[in-house]
């Protein structure tokens, strides 16, 4: 299971690596989501950045929080 | 899966107030700029820990009525979560203030009375990894709490507002405080207080059970 996982988040960071390396030059493509973006000192950027941050500790929680509850039912079953 | 709906309230409101905590408009007064948005993630640290260390306080004098293990349990985890949300929010009022009063630590009353309330929440925390005995663990820690508790009110709620505080709020009538906030931070202000402290309680929870789980031999 941890293996899995890894080898899952090893697989993706190879591919971010390869994607920004071919991705050196300014993003400068237009379009409504662009533009909004960079509006207000490129502020929504970390607004962005916030969201992703929170979603990532959501995520955690909730795992967390099946994995305590398998844990439970294992303990009201199994003893 | 109905069960957890608060959970999902709580997700809910808060990408709501980290979206619209940057972009709704807000007046500019002051020193403050823009940085008067720290009101929708600063503040609710602080309703986070007030609402654990009540139910921490609650729960220490139902251990001591009963003398029931599990009440000790969740006394505990409460008071755990709600130094981790003090500190969390004295963390964000320095870096606040170190741009707006212009020092980190500075000899604000709210400030000061704040960290010696925390520290004295620190001292039950260690006061109970210092006994190894649960039940005398559990009296003594759930004595020291109602002495904590009968401290946290004065100090944080009491001094800062007899004296003069740079700290909004602070040296004012709580009766007005109403009329302090603008309406369109409101929006934003009172969702944020609900997700939070729901954030809070379901991480407390999460504690609680895994507590629960690490000591089902005693319990049963």
């Amino acid at each position: 299971m941890i293996n899995k996982a890894f080898s899952f988040c090893l697989t993706l960071a190879l591919l971010f690596i390869s994607v920004l390396a071919n991705a050196q030059q300014q993003n400068t493509e237009k379009g409504a989501v662009n533009e909004f973006f960079r509006s207000n000192d490129k502020i929504y950027v970390i607004v962005g950045v916030l969201v992703i941050i929170f979603l990532g500790i959501v995520l955690f929680l909730i795992n967390l929080d099946r994995k305590i509850g398998k844990l439970e039912e294992r303990d009201r079953h199994g003893s | 899966m109905a069960r957890h709906w608060w959970k999902a309230l709580a997700i809910l409101l808060l990408l709501y107030v980290i979206i619209a905590g940057f972009t709704v408009k807000i007046p500019i007064i002051g020193t403050n700029g823009q940085s008067s948005r720290g009101l929708f993630f600063h503040v609710p640290m602080w309703i986070c820990m007030y609402t654990m260390y009540t139910i921490s306080i609650i729960y220490s004098l139902l251990y001591l009525n009963k003398y029931d293990l599990k009440k000790d349990v969740i006394a505990s985890s409460a008071a755990g979560v709600g130094t981790f949300f003090g500190v969390l929010g004295f963390a964000t009022g320095t870096l606040w203030a170190t741009y707006t009063w212009g020092g980190t630590l500075t000899d604000d009353p709210k400030q000061m009375c704040t960290a010696i309330a925390i520290l004295i929440y620190m001292a039950y925390l260690v006061l109970r990894m210092s006994v190894h005995d649960l039940d005398k663990r559990a009296r003594i820690s759930a004595v020291f709490n109602i002495f904590a508790f009968a401290l946290l009110i004065p100090l944080t709620y009491i001094i800062p507002r007899m004296v003069d505080s740079l700290h909004p709020g602070s040296a004012t009538t709580p009766g007005f405080a109403s009329k302090d906030t603008d309406g369109s931070m409101k929006t934003v202000l009172y969702p944020a207080f609900i997700g939070w402290t729901l954030l809070s309680v379901w991480i407390f929870s999460l504690v609680v059970r895994y507590r629960k789980l690490q000591l089902k031999n005693i319990f049963k």
